[in-house]
This record gives structure tokens, sequence and C-alpha cells, in this order.
């Protein structure tokens, strides 16, 4: 694709990713990806399935690391932070960039133990700060109404949409910049994936989201900016309403019109 | 018809039917099972009737009846438990139904159970004295009795510990010729005493007539208890079962383990058990964490991971041999000549005790833990790893704090599992150190109170001695019913906490009823 200036180098840019390759053993997933990040600003990352959107979000905290044999190479920058240099703290970087799965993944622990999950493994021991931070999670999740009176209660017994809820309040718990969402929705129901979208809509006044989705409409309701990706290569990527708008490439319209994929 | 036919095969109907077959043989198997057990095991201690049985040609016997066997729909015959071993030289005898000519059911006969030589069955004679007479009715000389054994025991106890002055004395030099003659004299003293004693406590004996008319005195201190199985109700039967089944737990065995309890036996087990449990288990969480978790799927972890599956396989007195080859003769041998210099060549560890036993069972056990452990970790989705991960969590954090409670239950059955294939083993513990009757208990009051070198007792073994091993099978048999209702018992109450627990976990921890 054309490397203009909005994509490779943003001014208000937290992410920057150049040239960033990255492989399974032999097989490779990414190939020469290029773009930029907005802060505070919905990025969504659009594709057919297998074409690296969670190989890619995973290079963005460093989840790869735990792949055996798998190599990445390019840079990733964090503001002025290089992510991919072998001596990085990869646990305080996991602590600014959070992640929210595709399945829902709440512990089997009370509710108010998994947000507190990241505040117990730094040592945090002071009840009150705990406290805090549990409440205002979960009321930036948009969970407390519904479970400040269970709080010692195993999150198991909540719902789906509860759970995902819960998971996002678990990592904003740890104050990040960056929350990375891996399709956060394609388990949930219609009411559920409503309420998360509109949580998203929210959050990103505070944080910068990128997010991996296969519904085209939710991209467009919630993103600011698109990727699109395919077959491990940067195709398009441009802000979200030029992008399903007038699609500069022939394979990204296709794909947003759902002709393939 | 034809049609019908094949739609009938096809439909698959024949086959659940099979299939249902399997599952009612099986079911009935294991109720048989339970029912022989349980039936035997709780009757064994029951008191049971005593016939008197006169014969066409005169003869009279009496005895419990133990089988009877028919033929033809008419009883054949009997087998009676005379016993009156010391009177009769047997105490079981087959009686053939066409030689009976008269049965009935005395009312005055008496069972006792004695010390030794296992039951007496008899008439209480009419010319005893007044108060022997009188204890057969009201047990009034019990105390008297007992207070007379106990001052034996104390005066023996003093005894021996004067004889241990009295060789301290002999060993000081110079010799101090008056402490010997004072402890000699003391000596002579107690011991004239002590038979003064045992002569006051033979005097408490009682004539007693055998059906047969022969006669046998008795001494009641020898007597363990009477009764007279026609006079007693329901009531008066259940509260001697209740004695019995209480000596059963409680007390040491009688008689080459045919008669008494299985205390020690019943202990040994439980602690051995245990004992297993925390030297292996560890190891066995340790090794199934770094399959579950760390190992990859290379060749050589591959064989291992087969090798560990079918490790559970190989026969038991395999463990046995190699705890004997290895835990006994190896390390054992070698603690001896480290620490127990002084000892040798009396063995200390270089034997077959507790400790090895423990240990061989933890190895024949450990392959169920490890593969257990194993299988519980991967049943966790790695979506849970990578969610604590991707919280800054260490990999060491992520495995306490979510997977190992996640995985708890499905561990904890793999405990279970191994706890209950420990407790009914027996082969590999005959070659590293069980015995038939244990000195002592491993587990006392002597510092260090646990004595992993001492040999044990243990009811599996116990099962197997008293009715294969035995002088007299027919005598051991209700003892062996109810110890094996008991090993049973022992099992299930184990393995039942365990399995209350681990559901207790499952609710707690379980991963997957989330969604
Ligand atoms: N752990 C892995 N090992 C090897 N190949 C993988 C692994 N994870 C993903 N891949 C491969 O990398 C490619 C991209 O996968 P992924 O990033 O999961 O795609 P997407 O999330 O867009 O569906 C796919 O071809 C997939 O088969
Ligand atoms: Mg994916």
């Amino acid at each position: 694709m054309e490397k203009d200036a909005y994509v490779m180098e943003l001014d208000d840019g937290i992410l920057h990713v150049k040239d960033l390759d990255f492989f399974y053993h032999q097989h490779q997933a990414l190939f020469a990806i290029s773009f930029a990040m907005p802060r505070h600003q919905v990025t969504a990352l659009i594709g057919p399935s297998g074409c690296g959107k969670s190989t890619f979000l995973r290079c963005l905290n460093r989840m790869n690391d735990n792949v055996p044999q798998a190599r990445v190479l390019g840079s990733i920058r964090l503001n002025d932070l290089e992510i991919n240099q072998e001596t990085l703290d990869v646990i305080s970087l996991r602590r600014r960039v959070g992640m929210v799965f595709q399945k829902p993944t709440p512990f089997p622990k009370s509710i108010y133990e998994n947000v507190a999950y990241g505040l117990r493994i730094l040592g945090v021991r002071r009840r009150g700060e705990i406290d805090a931070a549990v409440e205002t999670s979960l009321r930036k999740a948009a969970l407390w109404d519904e479970v400040k009176d269970k709080l010692q209660q195993s999150a198991l017994a909540l719902s789906g949409g509860q759970h995902q809820r819960l998971c996002i309040a678990r990592a904003i718990a740890m104050e990040p910049e960056i929350i990375l969402m891996d399709e956060p929705c394609s388990a949930l129901d219609p009411r559920a994936t409503k309420k998360i979208e509109e949580l998203i809509t929210t959050l990103r006044e505070q944080y910068t989201i990128v997010i991996v989705t296969h519904n085209m409409q939710q991209a467009a309701r919630i993103s600011d900016c698109a990727a699109f990706l395919y077959e491990g290569k940067l195709v398009e990527y441009n802000r979200t309403d030029i992008m399903f708008t007038a699609p500069r490439i022939r394979a990204t319209e296709d794909y947003i019109t759902g002709r393939f994929g | 018809m034809a049609i019908f036919k094949k739609n009938f095969w096809r439909g698959g109907e024949p086959w659940v039917w099979v299939t249902a077959a399997g599952l009612t043989l099986v079911m009935l198997l294991t109720i048989g099972f339970f029912a022989i057990i349980i039936i035997n095991g709780l009757s064994a201690l029951w008191p049971r009737d005593v016939v008197r049985i006169t014969t066409t040609s005169g003869d009279v016997i009496a005895g419990e009846i133990i089988k009877k066997e028919f033929r033809h729909d008419k009883l054949h015959r009997l087998q009676l438990k005379t016993a009156n071993r010391d009177v009769n030289g047997y105490d079981f005898k087959w009686i053939n139904a066409n030689t009976i000519s008269e049965t009935s059911y005395p009312p005055d006969i008496y069972v006792l159970e004695r010390l030794e030589y296992g039951n007496f069955i008899g008439y209480l004679a009419e010319n005893n004295p007044p108060h022997i007479q009188r204890h057969f009715v009201s047990g009034e000389l019990r105390h008297e009795i007992d207070a007379l054994v106990a001052r034996i025991d104390a005066v023996h106890m003093l005894i021996g510990t004067y004889n241990d002055q009295l060789r301290a004395e002999e060993k000081n030099t110079p010799v101090n010729q008056e402490n010997i003659h004072r402890y000699q004299n003391l000596i002579g003293m107690y011991n004239h005493g002590a038979e003064i004693l045992e002569q006051e406590l033979d005097t408490y004996r009682a004539l007693f007539i055998t059906a047969d008319g022969k006669e046998k005195h008795l001494r009641l201190a020898e007597l363990i208890r009477f009764y007279q199985p026609e006079r007693m109700n329901i009531f008066a039967k259940t509260v001697h079962y209740a004695k019995k089944v209480e000596e059963l737990l409680f007390d040491e065995p009688r008689e080459a383990n045919m008669e008494g309890g299985v205390f020690p036996a019943a202990f040994g087990t439980v602690l051995l058990v245990f004992i297993m449990s925390i030297t292996s288990f560890p190891f066995g969480v340790l090794a199934g964490i770094y399959l579950g978790l760390y190992a990859g799927h290379g060749v050589f972890l591959q064989l291992v991971r087969v090798a560990v599956n079918n490790l559970a396989g190989i026969p038991s007195i395999v463990f046995g041999i190699f705890g004997w080859g290895f835990f006994v003769h190896g390390l054992g041998s070698s603690i001896d000549e480290l620490f127990f210099v002084e000892t040798l060549p009396e063995p200390t560890f270089g034997t077959g005790g507790l400790l090895w036993a423990s240990l061989s069972l933890g190895l024949l056990t450990m392959p169920v833990v490890i593969v257990a452990v194993e299988e519980a970790l991967r049943a966790i989705p790695s979506a849970f790893r990578d969610a604590s991960l991707a919280l800054g969590a260490t990999r060491l954090q992520t495995l306490w704090r979510v997977l190992l409670p996640a995985a708890s239950p499905g561990i904890l059955t793999g405990f279970i599992l191994a706890m209950a294939r420990a407790a009914g083993e027996v082969a590999p513990l005959m070659l590293t150190g069980v015995v038939k009757l244990a000195p002592s208990l491993p587990l006392d009051s002597t510092w260090p109170f646990l004595h992993l070198d001492r040999k044990f007792m243990h009811l599996g073994f116990h099962i197997y001695d008293i009715s294969c091993q035995s002088p007299n099978v027919e005598a051991a048999k209700p003892l062996m019913y109810a110890s094996t209702l008991l090993l049973v018992v022992i099992v299930l109450l184990m393995t039942g906490s365990s399995v209350w627990m681990r559901s207790y976990l499952r609710k707690k921890y379980s991963v997957s009823s989330g969604f």
C-alpha cells in the first residue's frame, strides 16, 4: 500500500509499527506491517480468518513470547519505548498494554479478587487501595451496579456478557494506556455485544483501544481508524469513515461489502 | 417381515440392549461382591445359637452352626463350631444329617471366650463354690480378678526394674556386695509375692462340663467374656455385638491373629497411606506440572509420557522388588553404615520398615498422580493462562494463583485414586516391611514418636495371613470377613472425604461452569 504520512507517523500516535515480520517457526504470519495507531481512539483490525489479526495484536504486548519457536522482526514503539527489544521488561509492558480475549476468562475466584488480581500480583497489600481500584474499574466497565452487592461471590456465576465486562474491568484495574481486544464480542449475544460496544465508546476517552473484529457493522460503529489485513499483509489503513465509504483498494471493498471472507 | 428385520438391526435397538445387558452384569457382580463382604463382615461378630445334637450312635455334640449343606432340597450335613480345641483336639466338625437323632438348644449352655485355645462351649458344673457360681450370673468377681492381674503385672514390673539395677551394680567396679545383696533380696521377695498372687488368682477357677460329659477347669483370669446364647434377647445380643466391634477396632490380635482385634493392622494401613501420600504426592505434582505446562512434545518427552502412563500397569510386586533392592538393601544399608554403626550388625534401616514400604508404594502410585495433574492442567483452556500473563503475572504467579486452583479438583481425583490403590496393595509390602505381628506400633510416645524404621502391620496382609496362613482357617473366618469389611470401610472413608473435598473445590474453582 501507499505509505503516506498519516499512516506512518502520527503526531498523536501512541503505537508505531514499522516493518513488522512475524514467523511461527517456518511459517511467516505477518509481512512488513507498518502503521501507527492514534492515542485515545479506537483502531479496528479487520480481515478474513487466519490473516494474522490475532498474531499482530499479540505482538503489541509480547504475548507471542510464549509461543515456542516464534520469531519477530521489525520495530514497535509505544511512545518512545521500543517493544521489540531483548531487554524489555515484559511484565511492566503488559501492565501498560492490557488485553481482553475472545472467550471471557473469569478466574475461578470472587468478583472482587478477579479485579484485584493484577494489583495483588503487583504486591499491593493495602485494603483501601485495592477496594478503591476495584470499585473504579468496575464502574468504568459499567459493571458496578450489577455486582456491587455480591463482590465476594464467585465470578463464575455471572453471565457471559458480564464475564467479558469483568475481564475489561480486570484489565482497567492495571491502569493501562492501551487495551487490546481480540474479538471481544464474538462469544456474546446481541444485547451483551451492544453493552460492550457502548463501553468501548466511553473507554476511548481515557484509553487507546485496538480491537480485532469480524463484524463490519461493529467496526463501522465503534472504530475511528481501521486496518485491513489480508494474508499477513496490511492492505489498507485509513480513518474508518473514509475506508468504509471510499476504500482505495478493491480487495478492501470486496471484504467490507461481504463479497469474500 | 424382511423389511422389519432389516430396520430392526439397522435401528441399533439390539445394540442398545447388548450394552444394557453388559452394564447389568457388571452391576450384579458389584452388588454381589459388596453383599458378600457386607453380610459376612457384619454377621461375623454376631453371637450364634448353640445347638446340642445327639447322634444315632449316642454321641452328644454341642456347637454353633456354621454352615448347612443341602442336597436335593434336604439337609445333607452341617458344620458345627464345637470349640473346646484343648479338650477335643479339633474345634469344627461336620455331622451328617442322617446320623442325627435329636437336636435341642439348651439354654444353660455357655460360650466362653478365652485368651488361649479359642472358645469353650459347655455347662457350668453344679458343684462349683457359690461365689464362682454367682460370678457366671452377675460377673461379680470380675473386679477382684482384674485387680489381682493388675497387681501381678505391677510386681513383675518391679522385678524387672530391680533386675536392671542389679545388672548395673554387677558391672560397677569395685563391686558393691551390699547393694547386690539388697537387690537380690528384693527380687526374691517380690518373686515370692508374685507367686502368692498367682496362686490366689489360680483359686478363681470354675469347673465346666462339655456336652459329651468331659470336665474342664477354667481359670477365670483367662476368660474374656461368657454368654448363654439361648438366654440372650436381641438387645443383649446387640450389646454383645457392639463390644465385639469395639474389640475388633481397638484391641490387639490374639491367638495368632485369629481372635481379638485388628487395631494395629488398621492403624498401620492408615499410617502407611498417609506417609506414602506426604512423601510421594509432592513429587508427583511437580512432575505433572512440568509435563503439563512446560515440557514440549519432542520424541524424548513423548517417550517419558508413554512410560509414565504405563508405569501404573506394572505388576505391583515389581515395585516391591525394587523397594527391597534399592531402598532396603541399597539406601537402608548405607544409612545404617553412616548413622547407626553402633547397633550393627543389627539393622535399623537396612531391613524392611514403614519408610521403605511407604516409598515403594509412593513409586507405585506416583504415575496416577502425575497423569492426573498433567491432564488437569491441560484441561484448563490456554486462555486462562494467557489472561493471567496479559495482566503482568509471571508464569509462577499464574501457576499458583490461577492454574493450580483451577486444576485442584482434577489433582484431588488423582490423589483419591492413588490413595485407594495404595490402601489395597499388599504384594510390595511383603518385601518391604509388613509383618504378621508387630511388637509395637510405629507411632508411640517415645522419641521420635514416629518410628519410620519399625515393621508394621497392615489390614490387607492381615487378611491374607489369617485366611491363608493361619493354623486354623475355619476359626479365622469371622475375623477375616470383619477385617475385609473394615479395609473396605477405611478405603471408602479416605476416598469419600476426598471426594467430598473435590466436589467442594469443583464448585469453587471449576473454570468451565461459567460458559
Ligand atoms: N501458535 C501458532 N503456531 C503456528 N501457527 C499459528 C499459530 N497461531 C496462528 N498460526 C497461524 O498464523 C496465521 C495467522 O493466525 P491468526 O493471527 O490467529 O489469524 P486471525 O486472528 O486473523 O484469524 C494462521 O495461518 C494460523 O494458522
Ligand atoms: Mg484470531
